[in-house]
């Protein structure tokens, strides 16, 4: 109980002292009062996604009256340099996971090319557990998408996009691909995108269900039609990507958000959230929730106020809550006493030994046995695992099999450690960031719920005792 | 995997989670000689199959045809009543002009790939930690108690298979199936999303698809995403104060705001302005309009 309040307490001081910290680099006035204020309650007016719950026309009537297409001509004349510089200035940071700052990656594209084309490669593999935000944006905005596809291609220099949309995803990929006919039909797309004198070709490709080909490498294999085995970086997809040529892979809404921050301006955008969390972004909350739902919020809202404004709060209560895994699957889950105070952003979550991730929100309640909840990710990892890297193909089958006695508490205490050490040995030693995914869950239970897996376990050598 | 099929246990009795590393109903990574499906069986597609394939080749770089690999085995596996045969394989490796190994590899590492006979209808339960939250593992429970299979399996009369999926991105909307309809080919193929469902409902889907009728698509119980309630226990549950349908756009008299851009030709935006003007900004204030009134005050 102390313990838990004491540590509490020093995280709070933490996470002020680091607050106050990183507003310090800037100019001194102005920062600290913006720095308290609470986020959140983002007004209809100021989403992006106006059409999420597919109130209105999904396809181009519908997507020019909301303002899709909207001087896109002007935006595309004003240049790379021009786009890549307001992507920056927005403060937009990646939403497929990684969170790494949009504009400077747009701007690793190659400036003059030497003979290859540069290629845009948009990753609608959605498939992280708890996360689906790119699906109601293809199937209620596919021209946001679409747009935001030009805007990318003209900001990475790039003649030809792909998107790449996962295998299940079958009427969501027809959905775009109407809207991309729509497109084309007229004139968005094609020879002289818009008018603007830029060529742009966008083609849609699939998958046929794998989770590993949303790492872009794997992405980008997985394009080329072959199996989505993600390859060694460097060199990176910016100089050796899709058949060879620059590449950029970024997600759904990374790139269709891109247009309505040009058109509404990047101080608008920055004016949400945190420093260096800026912007609104899309959470899916599931779980055990009253209403789940997929909602565009401002980042660094409170997760429980994310969830009580918008989810119609915890089931039977805030008290009822057992943990939260704020970020997709792969980020470590938080115990109700983190969850209590966090705000829902990059950095925040990243000071609680977690992370953003994709904005998921899965909420799990008492009545969850969350040592079975964290062991059913260990059999997707396990099944998920391309089996390329061996600490990830023998490791992820060894998490599951000792995580399946966990569950039943057939094991000794000292597995406990065991498991920790497996998790160690995986993280951090193969290609891409499956294995770390495979992880962190794991270690997100040892660090929160050991003594649930001790008494588990004590209990069930008793019973063999008896 | 490949290590557990040489260990030449019986499909049956291997069925289980902790010796393969696939979903799928096929427990082998190995190919099995059967009748239909041996070196003597063929495959071709039809000529509007074909058609398909030469649009689908023709998205990516006339050098890089093999790129289609996924794409025309997906459009093979319609074709072939849902399932990919040695001949199919071998057909679109003809096709693409590649190595058939290439192809058999591809085939081997998707799950939506079936490399043995499939049922008419392919049942997938997402169980996956936000649906199992949910509930999935009694929809799973009802639909092997309905249809009398378990995951892997397809029922005597050969309308349902019956199988385990990933999570398929519709958490919100969870406990979800999804339903492949391999009964019409490629131009009538299907895949469908069935969500919010309870064990009652997974049930009367099942008998609706077989009754040859459509059941309603998607979310059973409300639009799309949008917070409305959950099944709890096993039922749908509407709980909570205030009912929040979706956007309503209140300041803007209820409509969804309009075109709207801000002025473009003044490089550098001041400083000053940073929230004010674009938040409250008049969506109907078209672009030239806006321009001119927004340039003023900046210059001022």
């Amino acid at each position: 109980m102390f313990a838990h309040g004491g540590r509490a307490a020093v995280r709070r001081l933490n996470a002020r002292l680091l607050r106050s910290f990183s507003a310090a680099p800037s100019p001194p006035s102005p920062p600290a009062p913006e720095e308290m204020r609470v986020h959140g309650g983002l007004k209809d007016e100021d989403r992006i996604f106006t059409n999420l719950y597919c109130q209105g026309d999904p396809f181009i009537k519908g997507a020019m009256a909301r303002g899709d297409w909207h001087r896109t001509k002007d935006l595309v004349t004003k240049g790379t340099d021009w786009i890549v510089d307001q992507i920056k200035k927005s403060g937009l940071r990646g939403r497929g996971g990684a969170g790494f700052p949009s504009g400077l990656k747009w701007s690793f594209m190659p400036k003059v090319s030497d003979g290859r084309p540069s290629y845009l490669v948009v990753n609608a593999d959605e498939s992280e557990p708890g996360t689906c935000k790119d699906r109601e944006i293809m199937r209620h905005d596919p021209h946001k998408l679409i747009e935001g596809c030009l805007i990318a291609g003209v900001g990475m220099r790039a003649r030809a996009g792909y998107i790449y949309i996962r295998g299940e995803y079958y009427n969501e990929r027809m959905a775009v691909e109407r809207a991309l006919a729509e497109a084309y039909d007229k004139g968005f797309l094609g020879k002289n995108a818009c008018g603007s004198g830029y060529d742009f070709d966008l083609n849609v490709a699939f998958g046929a269900g794998a989770y590993i080909c949303g790492e872009e490498t794997a992405l980008i294999e997985s394009l080329e039609g072959k199996q989505g085995k993600p390859r060694l970086k460097p060199p990176f997809p910016a100089n050796v990507g899709l058949y060879g040529c620059p590449s950029t892979v970024t997600n759904v809404e990374t790139v269709a958000v891109a247009p309505t921050i040009l058109r509404r301006g990047p101080e608008w955008f920055a004016s949400f959230g945190r420093k260096n969390n800026h912007g609104t972004k899309l959470y899916c909350i599931s779980g055990h929730v009253n209403r789940p739902c997929t909602v565009e919020e401002e980042l660094s809202i409170p997760l429980r106020e994310l969830i009580e404004r918008h989810a119609g709060g915890v089931r039977g209560g805030w008290d009822n809550l057992l943990a939260i895994i704020p970020g997709g699957s792969s980020v470590p889950l938080l115990p109700k006493r983190i969850c209590d105070d966090v705000l829902m952003d990059f950095d925040a979550l990243k000071e609680a030994q977690s992370g953003l991730g994709t904005a998921a929100v899965i909420v799990m309640d008492k009545s969850t046995d969350v040592i079975d909840a964290i062991a059913r990710l260990a059999y997707f990892y396990k099944h998920e695992s391309c089996g390329q890297c061996t600490p990830c193909r023998e490791g992820t089958g060894w998490l599951y099999s000792i995580m399946t006695r966990m569950k039943k508490g057939d094991a000794r205490m000292e597995e406990i450690d065991m498991l920790w050490e497996l998790t160690k040995q995986i993280e951090g030693h193969t290609i891409c960031a499956l294995g770390d995914a495979a992880a962190w869950p794991i270690q997100g239970l040892i660090r929160h719920f050991r003594p649930e897996m001790e008494e588990r376990i004590g209990r069930a050598s008793e019973l063999l005792a008896a | 995997m490949a290590g557990s099929a040489r260990r030449g246990v019986s499909a049956q009795s291997a069925w289980g989670r902790i010796g393969f590393a696939t979903n799928s109903h096929d427990i082998f990574n190995v190919h099995r000689e059967s009748p239909n499906n041996n070196w003597e069986t063929e495959f071709d597609f039809t000529p509007d199959n074909y058609e398909r394939a030469a649009e689908l080749i023709s998205r990516y770089p006339i050098n890089y045809k093999q790129s289609a690999c996924i794409p025309l085995l997906d459009l093979a596996q319609k074709q072939n009543n849902g399932w990919l045969s040695l001949a199919a394989m071998n057909r679109v490796a003809k096709v693409l002009e590649m190595p058939e190994i290439r192809v058999y590899e591809v085939a081997t590492f998707y799950t939506m790939f079936n490399r043995s006979p499939i049922g008419k209808l392919h049942v997938m339960v997402c169980g996956t930690t936000p649906c199992m939250l949910c509930g999935a593992r009694g929809i799973y429970q009802a639909l092997k108690e309905h249809l009398g299979v378990d995951y892997g399996q397809t029922t005597k009369d050969g309308w349902f298979t019956l199988g385990e999926m990933e999570c398929m991105g519709s958490c919100v909307n969870a406990p979800m199936i999804a339903v492949a309809d391999y009964r019409n080919g490629a131009e009538g193929f299907t895949y469908t999303y069935y969500e919010d469902l309870t064990p009652a409902s997974v049930v009367a889907i099942v008998d609706e698809l077989k009754a040859g009728k459509q059941p309603k698509v998607g979310s059973q119980h409300r639009r799309f995403a949008e917070a409305a309630g959950q099944v709890q226990d096993e039922q749908w549950v509407v709980k909570g104060s205030t009912p929040v349908p979706s956007l309503r756009f209140e300041a803007n008299g209820g409509k969804v705001p309009g075109p709207y851009c801000r002025t473009l030709d003044d490089v550098p935006e001041p400083a000053t302005d940073t929230k004010g003007a674009p938040k409250g900004a008049p969506p109907s204030a078209h672009a030239p309009k806006g321009e001119g009134g927004q340039k003023g005050a900046q210059k001022g």
